[in-house]
């Protein structure tokens, strides 16, 4: 502790210098914190997907549909204990930049297959009793600031005009995770109001859950056998694989995560390391004092390391602190990206790799410190 | 009594028995120091002069621990230092040798205060005796009210005391210089030597000094000329006070 004031003053020797490291940390656990995020949020469904659900779709597409008759037949199938439907209706609120996921659902089974999402039990019931009632989740009512009883326009894309809802619920995860930004709405008005264009009759696709999950392979195989070679067939995997799989659709965000993150993090340790050989080399004869006034090779290598921590740790806070604030401040998109937060465990994480950075960067330099000969350091002031 | 002859002498502090120092550079050996020898007691200043290469520095080098001979042994108050570990010769350093530099040395982001409390932080003192010991060394040098200056709001003549007062804030047993007047004028080198005879001659401190300036050296208790290291002879010897 006694050596801190020292290893500050040699930290402000070049304030410049320092500051800019200091920067560039603080920019590079910035980008990491906002990547980290973004990934959590494109896999946060695979992250509370249900071990004991299967979806089922449409084996051509996910946007093409299947018929409203699989529901019943789906539960004659061995270890499926209930399924139930959703389609997909793609409205626009206001502007197209205010997009939020808006799912006609079954309404008799769909509430029993998703228990994660806690709805008051009155409310549940004035959405039942309202054919164009709505269910919304609590991160877009907040967004938009919708309240019960609220009616709210949706513009239709797939099936055009304007559709009225009645907020009539609003329901919250009970999961960290759970996505809060989801619209339902009775699958019943859908059917109702589209008998005049197209898609009567049938979903979007089906969940099924299932009495085990150890039986999903042998079950969605079932599933997929007894849809086969009909105008319809299936496609069927369990929800954290449908949910992986939704995410890969804008591409391997994972793998272009960790490649942009690999060369920050590469760029960090050169800019880092090269501040603190530079320091180091500045300093050679005043190590050398340093050592002839008794101080031992590892009280050097200490010094000169904490210097190099200091930074790693004074950036790393700063730029965690930052990506912190921002994505404390929502999702940036407009809806793209509900779950848009960053965890204690990633701010772990990312303060970690920032002292792990400080600490390869700054080893060779304190090495070199270390290792000095007193009578070379002296020679050269 | 300081002794070239290499005979044994009860109340050395300092013994320098038969060192030698040899640098290799490329495929050619160089010998620095040839079969020295050297006894200092308590209390003495000793100066060294002789020509540039001639291993003054490297005599002192090896006196204060910064080196280790290629043979021979130093012993300094009964602790053979020769063949110490790097880390013990670091502590030993710090509890018995006090260096003072022709360019001072000292570290320009720390005040005065800060420099000479450096060596103080190896040792365990809590943080009230480190400053009573830092104000009384620059007390010493009459530089108490200079503590919170940074070494480029000083003199040249004040830095040097600043680095003396580092030099002898841990009470060492023994200190070493290193050309202590050579960057200084002629005004501020006398201050400076008057400094260091008072620190013997008041304080009881053992010097050894390396010079080239005659009339720096003509304040020790004994002149000892390097040739082609080599002791030759001791040449002079200062009065008593």
């Amino acid at each position: 502790m006694k050596f801190l004031p020292f290893i500050f003053r040699n930290l402000f020797r070049k304030k410049t210098r320092t500051a800019l490291t200091v920067g560039s940390i603080a920019v590079a656990l910035f980008l990491f914190g906002l990547l980290v995020a973004i990934e959590t949020a494109l896999n946060a469904g695979v992250d509370v997907a249900g071990v004991d659900r299967l979806i089922v779709r449409n084996k051509t597409s996910l946007i093409m549909p299947l018929p409203l008759a699989y529901q019943e037949r789906l539960r004659q199938i061995d270890h499926v204990n209930e399924a139930t439907f959703a389609t997909w209706f793609g409205g626009i609120y206001q502007e197209p930049k205010n997009f939020f996921p808006q799912f006609a659902i079954d309404t008799e089974t769909y509430r029993t297959l998703f228990p994660e999402f806690v709805i008051p039990d009155d409310q549940w019931q004035a959405f039942l009793a309202d054919q164009e009632g709505a269910v919304v989740g609590k991160l877009t009512a907040d967004r938009f600031g919708w309240k019960v009883g609220d009616r709210i326009p949706i513009q239709g894309t797939i099936w055009t005009g304007t559709w009225d809802f009645n907020i009539r619920a609003i329901y919250e995860g009970s999961r960290g995770g759970d996505d809060e930004s989801q619209f339902w709405f009775q699958w019943k008005y859908l059917e109702e109001r589209r008998q005049t264009s197209f898609g009567g009759g049938t979903v979007g696709w089906y969940t099924v859950k299932i009495d085990d999950p150890d039986n999903a392979v042998a079950v969605s195989k079932a599933i997929d056998d007894r849809f086969a070679n009909s105008a319809w067939e299936t496609s069927t995997e369990t929800e954290a694989a449908f949910a992986a799989g939704f995410a890969k659709q804008i591409g391997n965000i994972r793998m272009l995560i960790m490649s942009i993150g690999s060369v920050v993090l590469f760029t960090l340790l050169l800019v880092t390391g090269n501040t603190m050989a530079m320091a180091v080399r500045e300093r050679v004869p005043e190590l050398g004092v340093l050592k002839t006034l008794g101080f031992g090779d590892k009280t050097v290598l200490f010094m000169v390391l904490s210097e190099s921590l200091v930074i790693a740790a004074v950036g790393g806070a700063l730029g965690l602190g930052l990506a912190k604030l921002f994505t404390l401040g929502g999702d940036p998109t407009g809806g793209m990206l509900p779950l848009f937060h960053l965890s204690s465990g990633d701010m772990v994480l990312g303060a970690t790799i920032a002292l792990v950075v400080g600490l390869v960067a700054g080893s060779i330099p304190a090495l070199t410190a270390m290792n000095l000969r007193i009578v070379d350091a002296l020679r050269r002031v | 009594m300081v002794s070239i002859d290499g005979r044994e002498h009860r109340d050395s502090l300092v013994t320098v028995r038969n060192i030698n120092k040899v640098y290799r550079r490329g495929g050619e050996s160089i010998e620095v120091l040839q079969g020295l020898n050297l006894d200092v007691e308590k209390g003495e200043f000793v100066a060294f002069m002789g020509p540039s290469g001639s291993g003054k520095t490297t005599l002192l080098n090896l006196l204060g621990g910064l080196d280790t001979p290629t043979s021979g042994t130093v012993t300094v108050d009964g602790d053979e230092i020769t063949h110490m570990s790097g880390k013990k010769l670091a502590s030993w350093r710090a509890r018995h040798v006090g260096f003072i530099f022709q360019m001072y040395n000292l570290i320009p982001v720390l005040t005065a205060f800060q420099n000479v409390e450096l060596p103080l932080l190896l040792t365990k003192l809590s943080k009230a005796q480190r400053r009573q010991h830092v104000v009384t060394a620059l007390t010493l040098v009459g530089l108490s009210d200079r503590m919170k200056h940074y070494p480029r709001q000083l003199s040249g003549g004040q830095e040097q005391r600043v680095a003396i007062a580092r030099a002898i804030v841990t009470d060492p047993t023994f200190l070493l210089c290193d050309e202590p007047t050579g960057d200084l004028d002629r005004k501020a080198a006398e201050e400076i030597l008057d400094l260091l005879t008072s620190l013997v001659t008041d304080h009881g401190k053992t010097i050894l000094m390396v010079t080239h300036d005659p009339l720096a050296a003509e304040r020790a208790d004994m002149v000892l000329h390097l040739d082609k290291g080599v002791l030759v002879e001791a040449v002079e010897e200062r009065a008593a006070p």
